[in-house]
C-alpha cells in the first residue's frame, strides 16, 4: 500500500495564515505516532477564509480540512483524518465546495492541486499538451487559435493577444523578446502570485508558446520583489523546466530555442505599466515611455517584444490544448474566456475565483463573496485596483465585463476586487488614491507629478470644509487635467477613484455636490 | 556584513555580463550589505558604462533600495485598500506607538526598521505585514503585539 498523502499550501497567503507551522505540526505528529506519510507541498486552491486548508489523499479521493490551527493537529489525527473521517474542520470534497464547484477553473486548473514543482505531476494533470499542440501548428497556426480564443490582456487594458502578438512576428530583427509582466502591484489582487507559486510550469509554457508564435528565443519574467516567495518558486521552475528539455535548446524536440531568465522589480508600482517596466529591466528608473513606438516595435533593448501578463500567458496553454471555440464560447459581449475574480478586503468569503466574464458585481460580492467579513452592511467596492472606480450598491447590477465597467466610469482591470463596509470614510479614500499617486509617480508627466500633490491638498480644503464648492470644482477640473493630459494609466486613471467617490458618496464630502455649488 | 569594496567589486564582476544589469546588481549589493553604500555608486557606474547620476537616479528612483543600512529587522506593513477595508490604518498606529518611530524610521536600538508597502498580494488574508522574509496574514491587535515582539527579541 502506498504511504498516505496529505497536501498542504506554500501559496504566500497560506502561509501567512501559518501553513508551514501546520506542517511542522504534522510531520512532529507522524514521528511520534510512528506513520508514514507523504508530505506534497501545492499552491492554494483560492479559499483564503479556509486556509490553512489540508487535503488528504483518501480511497475515496482528496478531502479537505480548513482552517487549519497548530492546535487541531493532534486531533485530526487521533479521530482519523488520514481516513477522511469528520471533524468540525472537515470541508469534504474540496471540489464540492460550493465556492469551488461554481466556478470555471480553466487558467487556474491545476492551481493547489498539482505539486507545484513537480515536472511529471504537471504533465500528468494535462500540462505540455498546448505546447506539443502549438509545435503541431506553427506560428501562423497559434496566431489564428489565440486571435480566434478572444482573449484579451488580462494586466488591466485588455488588448487583444493575438494582435499584439502578430505585430511583434511581423517586425524585422535578430533579436525578439517575451516579457511577462509579473508586476502586480493593485492592492486587492495576487491571481499572478497564487499562479506562480501554484502552477508555474503553466506560465513557462505559456511563455514557450508566445517565444515560438513571433519568433522570440529569449523571454524575461520581471516579479515585483514583493513577491519573495513567487521569486524563488518561478527560480525553482525554470530550473526544473531546463532539464525537462520545456525550456533550452530545441524546447520540446521541436527546432525552436527558448529561454527565461527572472528579474525583480525594486518596489516601484509604476513598473507595472508595460513601457515602465521595460526601462527598469534595462537597468533604468522605471519610467514611462511616450508611444510610439509600441512595444511591439521596439521594446525591450529597442527589440520587438510581447509584453503580456501573467494570466494571459498562463492561459494559452489551454487555450491551444482544449481548442479556441471552447475559451471563445464562454464570456460575455467582447469579453470572452474566463477571468479570475480576486475577492479580497472585508469579505466573508476572500478568494479567488475564475468564472466566465458575465457576473453581475452583486452577484460576485453578495452572493459569491457572501458580504463583508465584518458582518456589517457592504458600502462601497473598488473594482480593479487602486486606479479603479468606487462602485455604489446601486450599480451592482453592472455586469463583469470590460465595456460594462467602462460605460459605468469603471474599469475591470487585473480583477480585484475590494470590499468595503459602512464604516469607510470615502473621502479619506479619494485622498488615498491621490496620496498613492504621489508617491508612485514616475515623475516624468507634469499631471500626475503636481496633480496628485495638488489633489491631496485639494480635498483636504474639502473635507475641512473650506470653500467646498469652490473646491469640488476645482478638484473635478485637476481630475480631467489628469485624466487626459497624463502619459499613463497611472495620472490618467487615478481620476476614477476620486470622481467616482465624490460622485456616488456626496455625503463623505459635506453634501451633494450640486447642494454645496449653490452655497 | 559591512560595506566592503572588494566584495562589491566581486558582486559587480558577477552580474556585469547580464542585460541591463544595474538592478540585478543593485539588489545582489544590497542583499549583501543591506543598503547600496554610496561608494558603490560610481564603481557600478565604472563598470556599466553609465555617468556616477544616473546610477543614483536608479537608486533614489526605486523605494527598495536603502542608502543606509537598516535595523535588524525590517517590518513591512501593508497600507493598500484591501488592508484598509480591515483596519491597517489602526494597526499601522498601533505600530508606530510601540515602536515608538515612524515611517522609514528604525528603532534607537537598531532592531527594527518600520516601513510601509503598497500590497504583499496577501489581499485576501488582509492586514498583512511582512517581517523580512517571513509573511504575516489576518493581522489584529494581538498578532501584530506579538509580531513586534519578535522583532525586537532577537
Amino acid at each position: 500500500m502506498s504511504k498516505p498523502r496529505i497536501y498542504i499550501p506554500w501559496d504566500a497567503g497560506a502561509l501567512s495564515l501559518g501553513s508551514s507551522a501546520v506542517e511542522r505540526a504534522i510531520i512532529a505528529a507522524e514521528r511520534r505516532l510512528g506513520i508514514d506519510v507523504e508530505i506534497i507541498r501545492t499552491g492554494s486552491r483560492g479559499l483564503f477564509w479556509l486556509e490553512p486548508m489540508i487535503e488528504v489523499e483518501t480511497a475515496g479521493g482528496r478531502v479537505a480540512y480548513g482552517p487549519v490551527t497548530l492546535e487541531d493537529v493532534e486531533r485530526l489525527f487521533a479521530m482519523g483524518w488520514l481516513d477522511g473521517r469528520l471533524d468540525r474542520l472537515c470541508l469534504g470534497k474540496p471540489e464540492d465546495i460550493p465556492f469551488l464547484k461554481r466556478q470555471t477553473r480553466y487558467t487556474f486548473a491545476r492551481c493547489g492541486i498539482v505539486d507545484r514543482l513537480s515536472f511529471a505531476d504537471y504533465r500528468a494533470h494535462g500540462g505540455v499538451r498546448g505546447l506539443a499542440h502549438a509545435l503541431s501548428l506553427g506560428p501562423a497556426g497559434i496566431f489564428d487559435e489565440v486571435t480566434k480564443s478572444g482573449l484579451r490582456g488580462r494586466g488591466g487594458a485588455g488588448f487583444p493577444t493575438g494582435i499584439k502578438w502578430k505585430t511583434t512576428a511581423d517586425a524585422q530583427a535578430a533579436q525578439k523578446y517575451i516579457v511577462c509582466n509579473a508586476d502586480e502591484g493593485d492592492s486587492g489582487t495576487y491571481a499572478d502570485r497564487m499562479l506562480m507559486e501554484g502552477d508555474p510550469f503553466c506560465l513557462i509554457e505559456g511563455m514557450a508558446i508566445a517565444g515560438i508564435a513571433v519568433g522570440a528565443t529569449k523571454g524575461f519574467i520581471y516579479i515585483r520583489s514583493e513577491y519573495p516567495h513567487a521569486i524563488r518558486t518561478m527560480g525553482r521552475a525554470i530550473n526544473i523546466a531546463r532539464a525537462e528539455n520545456l525550456l533550452g535548446r530545441g524546447i520540446a524536440g521541436s527546432t525552436y530555442d527558448f529561454d527565461i531568465e527572472l528579474r525583480v522589480g525594486a518596489g516601484a508600482y509604476v513598473c507595472g505599466e508595460e513601457t515602465a517596466l521595460l526601462d527598469s529591466l534595462e537597468g533604468k528608473r522605471g519610467q514611462v515611455r511616450a508611444k510610439p513606438p509600441l512595444p511591439a516595435h521596439k521594446g525591450a533593448f529597442g527589440r520587438p517584444t510581447v509584453v503580456n501578463n501573467v494570466i494571459s500567458l498562463a492561459s494559452v496553454p489551454a487555450i491551444l490544448a482544449d481548442g479556441a471555440d471552447f475559451y471563445r464560447d464562454l464570456g460575455y459581449g467582447r469579453s470572452r474566456g474566463t477571468m479570475p475574480i480576486q475577492l479580497a478586503g472585508n469579505v466573508k468569503h476572500r478568494g479567488l475565483f475564475e468564472a466566465a466574464f458575465g457576473l453581475t458585481l452583486g452577484e460576485i460580492v453578495d452572493d459569491i463573496g457572501g458580504g463583508t467579513a465584518t458582518g456589517r452592511p457592504v458600502r462601497a467596492v473598488q473594482v480593479g485596483g487602486p486606479l479603479g472606480a468606487y462602485f455604489p450598491r446601486a450599480l451592482f447590477d453592472t455586469p463583469f465585463d470590460y465595456e460594462a465597467f467602462a460605460a459605468k466610469n469603471g474599469l475591470i482591470g487585473h480583477g480585484g476586487v475590494v470590499v468595503f463596509d459602512d464604516t469607510v470614510d470615502m473621502a479619506r479614500q479619494a485622498r488615498f488614491a491621490m496620496e498613492f499617486c504621489a508617491i508612485e509617480s514616475c515623475g516624468k508627466c507634469t499631471p500626475c507629478r503636481i496633480g496628485s500633490t495638488r489633489g491631496v491638498e485639494v480635498i483636504d480644503r474639502i473635507v475641512r470644509g473650506e470653500r467646498r464648492a469652490q473646491n469640488l470644482t476645482l478638484l473635478q477640473e485637476l481630475c480631467e487635467t489628469m485624466r487626459f493630459g497624463s502619459l499613463c494609466a497611472l495620472g490618467g486613471f487615478v481620476p476614477f477613484p476620486v470622481t467616482s467617490a465624490i460622485n456616488h458618496f456626496p455625503e463623505d464630502f459635506g453634501g451633494a455636490p450640486l447642494v454645496a455649488a449653490a452655497e | 556584513m559591512a560595506w566592503d569594496r572588494e566584495r562589491t567589486q566581486e558582486i559587480i564582476e558577477n552580474n556585469r555580463h547580464l542585460d541591463g544589469a544595474a538592478l540585478p546588481i543593485l539588489h545582489a549589493l544590497q542583499q549583501e550589505f543591506g543598503y547600496v553604500d554610496r561608494e558603490a555608486v560610481p564603481m557600478v557606474a565604472q563598470a556599466l558604462n553609465l555617468s556616477r547620476a544616473e546610477v543614483h537616479g536608479v537608486v533614489s528612483f526605486y523605494h527598495d533600495f536603502r542608502e543606509a543600512p537598516p535595523g535588524q529587522h525590517v517590518l513591512k506593513l501593508c497600507r493598500a485598500e484591501a488592508c484598509q477595508s480591515m483596519g491597517a490604518d489602526a494597526l499601522a498606529d498601533t505600530a508606530r506607538d510601540r515602536l515608538r518611530i515612524g515611517w522609514h524610521e528604525t528603532t534607537p536600538d537598531g532592531r527594527v526598521t518600520l516601513e510601509p508597502v503598497f500590497c504583499l498580494g496577501l489581499c485576501a488574508c488582509a492586514p498583512a505585514a511582512m517581517l523580512d522574509d517571513k509573511v504575516v496574514g489576518a493581522l489584529d491587535e494581538r498578532r501584530l503585539t506579538a509580531l513586534i515582539g519578535e522583532a525586537q527579541a532577537s
